[in-house]
């Protein structure tokens, strides 16, 4: 039996914005740090909102040691102060106690421009959520001026291999959408691979090896239990959660080659979907419910291919290269990020469902696993720098790139979670 | 075995309960939700990681070219051996497919099986019990050479017998 409930040590070392290209007219924000009165915390919450700001890409921040002074209220404020450093806008709050353990924390978004506050907001939590609070925070401050949603608030879930004495540990973790506060789900001997999100994020699938052969299992996140869906001879592989969590997409081999099968959750039954003898893997769903996208290479080399469910019509969508595969839908329901060989490297394109239009992303090589955030803003993939398995980010219009390096060990199939609240 | 937290998960729910009193001007408020994560567990003692014996000393590990399946030529003897030895003295086996890093994990998973049935295909033809033989493929996930380089690949496009 092994003993899990050590803390895990990190995997990130520390998360190194690159911003290759930005944005070319970043929006000047200044995050006045937010007064505390007299409240111990660790974490500095100024500093997580304007990192989470800057990592967008779509920001840039006015440095602390700049600033003329710290309002904590917008009736602090001397809008002059602000305009001469070029700030647009401005973010000021405060955290007070409220009871037992428990604080709130009102902050204000001033546009320095038009000399107005553009909202007030309260939030309130406990100590062990600052860092919660933070991305709310920006969350808020980010769907204000780019009226596109945030997704601060979002985890990722990855896997880590390392060797350890000569021998291999597979984890399975859970962390913050900025690396921070991982969070170990599982460990094991044995590989673990293809961690799919329940859509209520509370929940996810993986396939363990841990019994000697694949197998695909689902985790609740709370709770920790546990309950194996399959244990089929083969593969049992590529797990993705339907849309309304009710059945799961899967990849089986049982009948002498890679099939994709739905299972339905409630009543544990397997429908079999494709019937080929070509190997048929990573499906994954449209926002419908009645279509999957999934790899092929029955027309001679991997190719994504689209699959009606009720009348098992299917298409290929890619003609162009010849490997495209594991697509990642974007939440447009229009943009797939997919794995594309050119030239022998492996990169990460995106392809238009509607015009068909596929465009190479990024610049590293051997890339693998894409995961595109809920708000489709960016995406996230697995690559190699040196030996190393690293995970990645760029935007879904390529001009916005950071890379999470990893302090020990390889760090792989980054898989984005939906909004969680 | 399963670790369950019910006193933390109880605990951070009630944690979770509004506070609402200040004069301060407010728009709206946003709570935060408790979503904590707790760690699942290998049952450890379901792994058999037990060292099969193979009987022979012909080459147990047969390498394959870059996206393909097939056999090389220099692998028939090594597996006309085995087939010999299964036959004469039948025992279960593993075949353990593999590939390199390229391309993407549940795809090289395939491409794994893939080669591990054409081992499989070739013993059987040679007479030997398709119910003798176990597949499993690891695709990309336990590399026999670390390093990202032609070389590397080259020894992990692989079945191992076992």
């Amino acid at each position: 039996m092994l003993l899990l409930l050590v803390l895990s040590s990190s995997a990130w070392s520390e998360l190194v914005i690159r911003v290759t290209q930005g944005n070319d007219k970043p929006t000047i924000v200044a995050v006045s740090p937010i007064a505390l009165n007299g409240i111990q915390i660790k974490e500095d919450i100024g500093s997580i909102v304007e990192a989470d700001l800057k990592r967008s890409g779509l920001f840039s921040a006015i440095p602390r040691r700049d600033m003329l002074a710290f309002p904590s209220t917008a009736k602090d404020v001397y809008y002059r102060d602000w305009r001469i450093l070029g700030t647009e806008y401005l973010v000021v709050g405060a955290m007070i106690p409220v009871d037992e353990g428990r604080y709130q924390l009102d902050f204000s978004l001033l546009n320095v421009t038009a000399q107005k506050t553009e909202f007030n907001h309260r939030v309130s939590g406990t100590k062990s959520q600052v860092r919660d609070l933070a991305h709310l925070i920006s969350d808020k401050i980010y769907q204000e001026i780019t009226g596109i949603r945030g997704a601060f608030s979002t985890r990722l879930a990855y896997v880590t291999a390392n060797r350890e004495n000569g021998k291999y540990v597979y984890r399975l973790n859970v962390s913050d959408a900025d690396g921070a506060r991982e969070k170990l789900m599982l460990e094991s001997p044995e590989p673990i691979m293809s961690p799919s999100w329940a859509p209520n994020g509370k929940e996810l699938a993986y396939v363990s090896f841990e019994t000697g052969r694949p197998a695909i299992f689902r985790q609740n996140l709370v709770t920790a239990s546990r309950q194996q869906l399959t244990n089929f001879t083969g593969l049992n592989g590529a797990p993705s959660w339907s849309p309304d969590g009710k059945k799961m997409a899967l990849v089986l081999s049982k009948d002498g080659n890679p099939e994709i099968y739905m299972l339905d959750l409630a009543t544990n039954r397997f429908t079999r979907l494709t019937r080929h003898f070509a190997i048929d893997t990573e499906p994954t769903w449209m926002p419908d419910g009645k279509h999957l996208l999934f790899t092929s290479d029955r027309g001679g080399t991997p190719q994504i291919y689209k699959l009606n469910i009720t009348s098992k019509a299917t298409q290929r969508l890619t003609f162009r290269g010849n490997y495209n595969a594991r697509a990642s839908l974007a939440p447009d329901g229009r943009t797939l990020a997919l794995i594309h060989r050119a030239s022998s490297t492996f990169h990460v394109a995106s392809f238009d469902l509607v015009t068909g239009r596929l465009i190479e992303l990024t610049e590293t090589r051997l890339d693998e696993s894409p995961t595109v955030a809920p708000n489709g803003a960016m995406l996230m993939y697995a690559t190699k720098q040196g030996d190393r398995g690293v995970l990645a980010a760029v935007s879904l219009d390529a001009g916005v790139r950071y890379v999470l390096p990893a302090k020990s060990g390889d760090v792989r199939e980054p898989a984005w979670s939906p909004f969680l609240r | 075995m399963i670790q369950t937290n019910k006193f933390g998960l109880t605990a951070a729910v009630l944690s979770m309960v509004l506070v609402g009193c200040s004069s301060a001007p407010t728009d709206e408020s946003t709570d935060i939700e408790d979503t904590s994560v707790q760690t699942g567990q290998v049952d450890a003692s379901v792994i058999d990681d037990s060292a099969i014996e193979v009987a022979i000393a012909a080459d147990t590990v047969f390498y394959f070219d870059y996206d393909k399946a097939l056999l090389k030529p220099e692998s028939r003897a090594a597996l006309l051996e085995h087939a010999a030895s299964l036959n004469s003295n039948p025992r279960s086996v593993r075949l353990e497919g593999h590939a390199d890093e390229r391309g993407t994990r549940e795809y090289n998973m395939a491409l794994g099986e893939r080669r591990a049935n054409a081992v499989k295909e070739f013993m059987v033809l040679q007479g030997v019990s398709a119910g003798l033989i176990e597949v499993i493929s690891y695709g990309e996930e336990r590399a026999a050479s670390y390093g990202s380089n032609d070389s590397a690949w080259s020894m992990n496009r692989r079945v191992e017998l076992k």
